[in-house]
């Protein structure tokens, strides 16, 4: 069933961190609705290879909105003009026939660009990497009945646990704050028994990770809480700030 | 070469016990002295090196994706099995290992399956430790959901998200690994060649992605957790980078291929909408638990399927399996999917779906506890295919899904390469032909856990490990023919691209060695593939340069892997005469198309052996002893 729409897009390409980049204009012919952007992409690079073009390089691998390796701004937003979608989950149906589709890479200083749509975004796993987990080894587990934990509870954290890591909260955000990356983190482990050891000093590890990574701070734009694929909400960051004075407050460094 | 499993003698719930008992260990002065390798982060790679790490061996852990936390066990969807028996339902540890081994149509081998089940319940107790947000009942405690295969409730969940909450705390035991500076970890690498000292895995040679530059890392031990290789057939529930390559370059340099034609074809799946599709999108097995399979009574009966009262609906797994209805096995479900849409009863556009019907379970429970256990999956169904699961049934197909054939392992989970190991998907070992649902979590982190710690510290004590480094002649050998591939790859400059090819294979492969098989289809298969694979080398186009980012050059590299092993998994299925699990060789069937088993002449694991470019492999076999479980025809009625 392919299709026959036709599009314009404009696409943001740079060869690698050192270079500038710049605006290209590419066609599509033959889309269908049913196709995704990153399908409609494939085809402009099957044709790009064979005139022996460098092709378009774009991070993606599930496809499926799980595992957060896709990322592009769309039109000006991160993921596209859908709420809740990740940019691997953007269908043509979405746009008009030949309308002009913008494609571009996420921008923040922390997320340098590597080739052309992908930048790196390994600031998120040194984030990680200072405190985003509860530090039991392997083998140290008690029973796993033997902590209940309230649904309410459980089913919050759950919504903070969402989170795909893309990206697209610091990207959307005008000061390219990781607040709310950060905040789902902080959140899921915070709700659960299992997280209370580390929490204070959790809270303060990651902040101060974040800031070393460069990302910038919050003021209250919610516009991460619109571009976030998986709908993790403001107030996560709002328990960040609480759980991290607090920390501060009672630490004794 | 003979092959050795090495499953450890006495009675069968002893033998992990005793070998853990037996086996030499490592003391922990000593351990730092050692570096090993680990090729993927999924939730095998990820648990072995966290857990390796945290013993005080050095790691060194690699993966393709810019992030250890996004590989492809992020996506499974329903959840993981262990025999908790909280439901107090009659679940035990003899029972999971049963249903495995029954599951898995009677081709794994029960010390290994009985191991697994054993672990089961350490590796739930690990996760809930770690933070993993399982679902909850309202007093607090765990909560368990069936899953096909099993009459009894085991299987634990985080909504419709597991895999990615299960890997996220194997990421986050990785990522305290790596503070720490014990783990070392290389995104963004793809391992290319597997370096052979003196008959033992030193080493790999990857490419780095980002500047392309061909980087050689040396250890004592390699431990390869890369994943499964269902993306031989283009389309499959596969991420993109989803490939064979590791495990065929280690196939390359020794380790023997076992079962490559056991590949699971999964029931409950998106259709394919159009023909530049770039995947398929599973929906979770769980939704069997409320949804009801059918289709028209009356072949080519198109009317919309409100139209279709209940009299003219034929529900045929309730109807064929009265006792486990729609909850049988994958492989059942894929099968009597296929058997009525052979009799133009499928439906949709293309003829290429049944209904899976949630009405009677929404009118039952209300729309909102549908909603609560599958509401993430129904927004995704409505989102792919512009229709909402709520009001009309879903349309789903099988489509190619994991894969329980891979490297195969003795029980330490050591390949035929001596400290060359296996873990997860990758390997061959738990799953017989067929994997149940919820299982294959359980099997990586069983792997990364609970499995590996113990075994590779009885190789490594062992001894007689010379200390071998990148500098040694073997690495130069092995980068140069690394260099030499993508040298030659970009010289091509042929008309056609390597996704091109890959969609002709999997096409090709689909068509008659995908849900149903039979001896004149693999014989055409074999004559052809090869045929391709020239046309590969001498047509195929790849864009861009050597040292650079390069994602053609990515993908080139893997179809051509591709290309040769499809070759290995249809002589597989070819030299299979029976059919059991996944694997249904047409000849072989019972009066009422069920799979029929030769115990007499296939009770055994095929493992194949690498003899050369141009060689006909050869085909050993493990014979499997069955003593805790008597062989018998699966029967789901
Ligand atoms: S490609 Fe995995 S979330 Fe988009």
């Amino acid at each position: 069933m392919s299709g026959d729409m036709r599009f314009t897009l404009k696409v943001w390409r740079q060869k690698n961190a050192a270079e500038m980049g710049r605006f290209e204009i590419y066609e599509a012919k033959g889309v269908s609705p049913d196709m995704s952007l990153f399908e409609m992409l494939d085809a402009v690079n099957e044709d790009l290879i064979l005139k022996g073009e460098d092709p378009i390089a774009f991070d993606h691998d599930c496809r499926e909105g799980i595992c957060g390796t896709c990322g592009s701004v769309i039109n000006g937003q991160p993921h596209g003009p859908e709420t809740g979608t990740t940019t691997c989950q953007v269908f043509m149906r979405l746009f008009k026939a030949g309308d002009t589709i913008t494609i571009e890479p996420f921008r923040a200083k922390a997320f340098p660009v590597v080739k052309d749509l992908i930048v790196d975004r390994s600031a998120f796993d040194r984030i990680i990497a200072a405190g985003g987990y509860v530090s039991v080894g392997t083998g140290a587990a008690p029973e796993a009945n033997t902590l209940p934990v309230p649904k309410e509870k459980s089913e919050l954290a759950m919504d903070a646990a969402a989170c795909i890591g893309c990206g697209a909260c610091v990207a959307a955000c005008p000061n390219a704050a990781a607040m709310l990356f950060v905040g789902a983190k902080i959140s899921h482990l915070g709700l659960l028994p299992q997280g209370q050891p580390e929490r204070d000093r959790r809270s303060i590890a990651l902040r101060r990770a974040m800031d070393r990574e460069g990302f910038g701070n919050c003021t209250n734009h919610a516009e991460c809480e619109a571009a976030c694929p998986k709908e993790i909400k403001m107030r996560n960051i709002a328990r960040f700030n609480r759980d991290y004075l607090k920390a501060s407050f009672l630490s004794e460094e | 070469m003979s092959l050795d499993a090495k499953i450890p003698t006495g009675p069968l719930e002893q033998k992990w016990d005793n070998h853990r008992f037996h086996t030499k260990l490592v003391n922990p002065a000593n351990r730092r002295k050692f570096e090993i390798i680990v090729v993927g982060t999924g939730l095998a790679g990820a648990s072995a090196a966290a857990s390796l790490g945290e013993m005080g061996y050095n790691v060194k852990a690699f993966c393709l994706q810019d992030s250890p936390r996004r590989a492809h066990s992020i996506a499974a969807q329903g959840g993981i099995n262990a025999a908790k028996n909280y439901p107090n339902d009659g679940d035990s540890v003899h029972r999971l290992f049963y249903d495995t081994i029954k599951g898995g149509d009677f081709r794994a081998r029960e010390a290994n399956v009985h191991r697994l089940a054993q672990v089961s319940n350490s590796i739930i107790d690990q996760c809930v430790a770690q933070g993993v947000p399982f679902g909850r009942e309202y007093g607090g405690s765990l909560s368990n959901r069936s899953f096909g295969g099993a009459q009894v409730s085991r299987t634990f969940y985080s909504r419709g998200q597991t895999g990615q909450q299960l890997l996220l705390g194997a990421y986050g035991a990785l990522m305290r690994q790596a503070a720490s500076g014990q783990v070392k970890i290389f995104p963004r690498r793809e391992m290319l060649d597997l370096v052979v000292v003196d008959g033992r895995a030193r080493g790999i040679v990857c490419r780095n992605m980002v500047d392309g530059k061909i980087e050689s890392h040396a250890g004592h031990a390699v431990l390869l957790c890369t994943g499964g290789y269902g993306n031989v057939f283009y389309l499959s529930t596969n991420a993109a980078s989803c490939n064979v390559t590791a495990t065929w370059r280690a196939h390359k340099r020794g380790a023997f291929f076992g079962n490559p034609c056991f590949t699971q074809i999964h029931p409950t799946c998106i259709p394919v909408a159009g023909a530049q599709q770039s995947k398929l999108t599973l929906m979770s097995e769980s939704l069997r638990n409320d949804g009801r399979v059918w289709v028209p009574k009356t072949a080519g009966d198109n009317r919309s399927p409100s139209q279709i009262p209940e009299s003219e609906r034929d529900y045929y797994l309730e109807r064929r399996y009265p006792s486990f209805g729609n909850l049988v096995p994958r492989d059942v479900a894929s099968r009597a999917a296929k058997a009525v849409i052979d009799e133009k009863k499928g439906v949709g556009p293309t003829g290429l779906a049944v209904y899976l019907d949630f009405a009677d379970s929404i009118k039952r429970l209300g729309a909102d506890v549908i909603r609560e256990r599958y509401g993430n999956l129904f927004d995704m169904y409505a989102h792919i295919t512009a229709e909402d699961p709520y009001q009309t049934p879903m349309r789903i197909y099988p489509a190619v899904h994991y894969a329980m054939g891979g490297l195969w392992v003795d029980y330490n989970l050591m390949t035929t390469v001596p400290g060359l190991f296996c873990l997860g998907e990758a390997n061959f070992s738990d799953h017989g032909a067929n994997r149940l649902g919820a299982s294959a979590l359980m099997q990586g982190l069983a792997d990364g856990y609970f499995v590996i710690p113990y075994t590779l510290g009885g190789y490594l004590a062992s001894g007689g490990i010379p200390s071998v480094g990148a500098d040694h002649a073997a690495f130069r050998d092995a980068e140069k023919a690394v260099e030499e591939q993508t040298r030659r790859l970009l010289a091509v400059q042929g008309r056609r691209t390597a996704a091109d090819f890959h969609r002709q294979l999997g096409l090709l492969l689909w068509d008659k060695c995908g849900m149903a098989r039979n001896e004149a289809g693999l014989k055409d298969l074999l004559s052809r593939i090869p045929g391709i694979r020239e046309e590969f080398w001498q047509n195929v186009k790849v864009a861009g340069q050597k040292e650079s980012f390069n994602q053609a050059l990515e993908r080139a590299g893997r179809v051509a892997d591709f290309l040769e092993f499809a070759e290995l998994l249809v002589r597989d299925a070819l030299e299979r005469r029976e059919s059991c699990g996944g694997h249904f060789r047409e000849e072989f069937q019972t009066p009422d198309n069920e799979a029929r088993r030769d115990d007499k002449n296939f009770a055994h694991a095929a493992a194949w052996e690498y003899r050369g470019d141009g060689q006909d492999p050869m085909r050993h076999a493990e014979p499997l002893t069955f003593e805790a479980v008597s062989l018998a025809q699966r029967s789901y009625q």
